[in-house]
């Protein structure tokens, strides 16, 4: 235990080398022979389901609970194929297709059908059911038959999930996970970022640690299990067996410096533009929402900010309200930028970034409300104001526009009017200013359908909230975390078609969401033609690794 | 299955040389393939059995067969035949056609 503050220094071994920098998260999960025990706070936030009752007529209870596991087993192949739909590594792919043929095969859930019929519950006689198939691997002399022990523990889970209406254990991006041991599914299902994974259990022969060699995610097993007693930030040196907890402010900036000059190492040269294994060039910008954030980048590692988001760099209506205030961080920005291409994205305020004074409150349903260009338009003061701000420091380097939340071409039009008039009032008035590039959002499917149809000089996808409208299903509803695969058909056709409309008629187009980050949808990206990503900081080198692997198919 | 009574029978046998033995991916590719035929299938470790079920990914998995063993195919069913060869070419193969197809 550490009261006192200082560092702590926590030993393992290695299962796949490299530096980790993340907040702690300590994460239970089901060891052999225990329950599924998430610990808080990663409990679902919606508790367990309906248990089902040993009613009256014991005949009817055993039918809806065989209906019930026949269900769960269904929508855990459902959720599996979804995940093997994702763009993953063949090992990755061979164990998602093994847990789906387990699931199908009768000699895995007949057992769990007929104990349901004695009017055994159907959870307890799914996981007896499993525990025949686990068993077995659990005793075998071949290590890699041990190793599926876990993967069946993972299915097992799954579906005992299901069978409780528990929701998805979801893992914040960047973290580094202290655990027994993890399944494959978590591993697959997390962002890992710049975050890593250090488990007190666990074997380097496991799925998870053949994932985390493929996809470069540093891996320490064997760990002292004192390391569950801590929380906050960490460091992760897997290269030396290492778990440093709470450490001091100077071995942070060391180990950050290692960490960077490790990567560069490794191949994952940050400074290198981004360029596709047959040599095309995939420009690749960040988003930033901060300004402190810029203090610690270099900006040679990326070709320019793709997303400013400028509702996070003003939060209070007094901002919105101070034209100087907002040109004196645009002009620093584009300083830092160093002459790099600098969007910013009109305050997209609303939904689920509130802005005292400004957004609307108590709206049924926020994010199909006023926000973004819908709010924006109705205060045409404030807009004045921003596009005032934006126009001036626009001289001062490659600076566009960004408008959120578009649906109908009147409302581009109207912000380039409204943009048309602030400048011309800034020239007549001798104030140093130029017109920026006007381009808007492609994520409300009204949009993207239509994007022929509107003035903009560019598109840019934003991903997350195409595929919340698209889907119908709001991306913080962990229960329908299954529905929000970014790289399902229904969101492939659209970008297609926007790309193909925008290659049409000569716009450019560039993709800002939470996919772009994620290196395992960067293939079918480049893929579907995107040349332009814009991405988290953190994602820079893993996102340009997944470039210089690619190539035309 | 009442097929069966006026079916044909057919046995087969090949060694395994898979590096891993069957391990998952191999093993999902023999009961997919076997899966295919309406003939049962069983699969075997020696030509006297015990025999067990080819088109079930747990009963094929808890062979734990490793490199270099003899497999042992019978069938049952109006393409046995076809089945046992199928099954033999694709261990032959060195399961060398994708999980996919």
């Amino acid at each position: 235990m550490n009261r006192e503050g200082g560092p702590v220094h926590l030993r393992g071994t290695c299962a796949a080398p490299g530096l980790a920098l993340g907040p702690l998260v300590q994460l239970g999960m089901a060891t052999p022979g225990s329950g599924h025990a998430p610990l808080a706070p990663f409990e679902s936030p919606l508790g367990a389901g309906e248990p089902i009752r040993a009613g009256g007529d014991a005949r009817a209870g055993a039918a809806a609970g065989a209906a019930q596991l026949r269900s769960a087993i269904e929508v855990a192949c459902a959720e599996l194929a979804l995940l093997m739909g994702r763009p993953h590594e063949n090992d990755a792919k061979a164990l998602i297709a093994f847990q789906i043929a387990m699931l199908e095969d009768p000699v895995v859930s007949d057992p769990a059908f007929a104990a349901i019929a004695r009017g055994v519950p159907p959870k307890q006689a799914w996981r007896e059911s499993l525990a025949l198939q686990i068993d077995p691997y659990d005793s075998a002399e071949d290590e890699y038959f041990r190793g599926r022990a876990v993967d069946l523990r993972d299915l097992r889970d799954r579906v005992a999930r299901l069978l409780s209406g528990a929701a998805v254990v979801r893992l914040p991006p960047g973290s580094i996970v202290v655990a027994a041991d993890l399944t494959p599914s978590q591993f697959l299902e997390t962002v890992w970022a710049e975050g890593g994974i250090a488990l007190t259990g666990g074997s380097a022969n496991s799925h998870v640690a053949m994932l985390a060699r493929a996809r470069g995610v540093p891996m320490l097993i064997g760990l002292d299990p004192a390391a569950r007693d801590h929380r906050g930030q960490a460091l992760l040196d897997a290269d030396n067996g290492l778990l440093i907890a709470s450490p001091d402010p100077g071995t942070s900036a060391d180990f950050a410096r290692r960490r960077r000059t490790s990567q560069s190492g490794r191949g994952l040269v940050p400074t290198a533009p981004a360029v596709t294994a047959d040599g095309e060039r995939v420009l690749v910008m960040i988003n930033v929402a901060d300004a402190t954030d810029l203090h610690e980048l270099d900006p040679a590692n990326c070709d320019g900010i793709g997303l400013l988001r400028t509702e996070l760099l003003f939060r209070e209506l007094a901002d919105l309200e101070d034209e100087e205030r907002q040109f004196t961080a645009y002009a620093r920005i584009l300083e830092w930028a160093a002459g790099r291409p600098v969007t910013a994205r009109l305050v997209d305020a609303g939904g689920d970034k509130p802005i005292a004074g400004y957004s609307v409150v108590g709206e049924a349903n926020p994010f199909l409300g006023l926000r973004g260009v819908r709010l924006a338009l109705r205060q045409p003061r404030l807009l004045e104001i921003q596009l005032r701000a934006l126009a001036r420091a626009a001289v001062l380097g490659p600076l566009e526009i960004l408008v959120p939340m578009v649906t109908v071409p009147t409302e581009m039009r109207q912000v380039r009017d409204a943009l048309d008039r602030a400048v011309a009032a800034l020239m007549a008035a001798g104030v140093a200013s130029a017109r920026p590039r006007l381009g808007m959002m492609i994520e409300v499917p009204a949009a993207a359908l239509t994007c022929d149809a509107f003035a903009a000089d560019f598109f840019s996808i934003g991903s997350n909230d195409l595929l919340q409208y698209v889907t119908a299903s709001s991306r913080d509803s962990l229960p329908l975390a299954a529905l929000q695969n970014p790289m399902q058909e229904a969101m492939l056709r659209i970008m297609r078609q926007v790309l193909e409309s925008a290659k049409l008629h000569g716009v450019p187009v560039s993709l800002c969401g939470d996919m772009a980050s994620d290196p395992a949808c960067v293939a079918g990206l480049l893929e579907l033609g995107l040349r332009c990503l814009s991405v988290a900081p953190p994602a820079l080198p893993l996102v340009k690794a997944a470039i210089s692997g690619w190539r035309r198919g | 299955m009442s097929q069966d009574e006026c079916a044909s029978q057919a046995l087969g046998s090949t060694m395994l040389t898979h590096e891993r033995g069957f391990h998952a991916r191999p093993s999902i590719m023999l009961t997919q393939l076997a899966k295919r035929f309406s003939a049962k299938v069983w699969i075997g470790l020696s030509d006297c059995g015990p025999w067990t079920d080819a088109k079930s990914i747990a009963r094929v998995m808890a062979l734990k067969a490793p490199q270099h063993t003899t497999v042992f195919f019978a069938a049952e069913g109006s393409d046995a035949a076809d089945a046992v060869g199928a099954l033999v070419k694709l261990i032959d193969s060195d399961f060398s056609s994708s999980i996919e197809s």
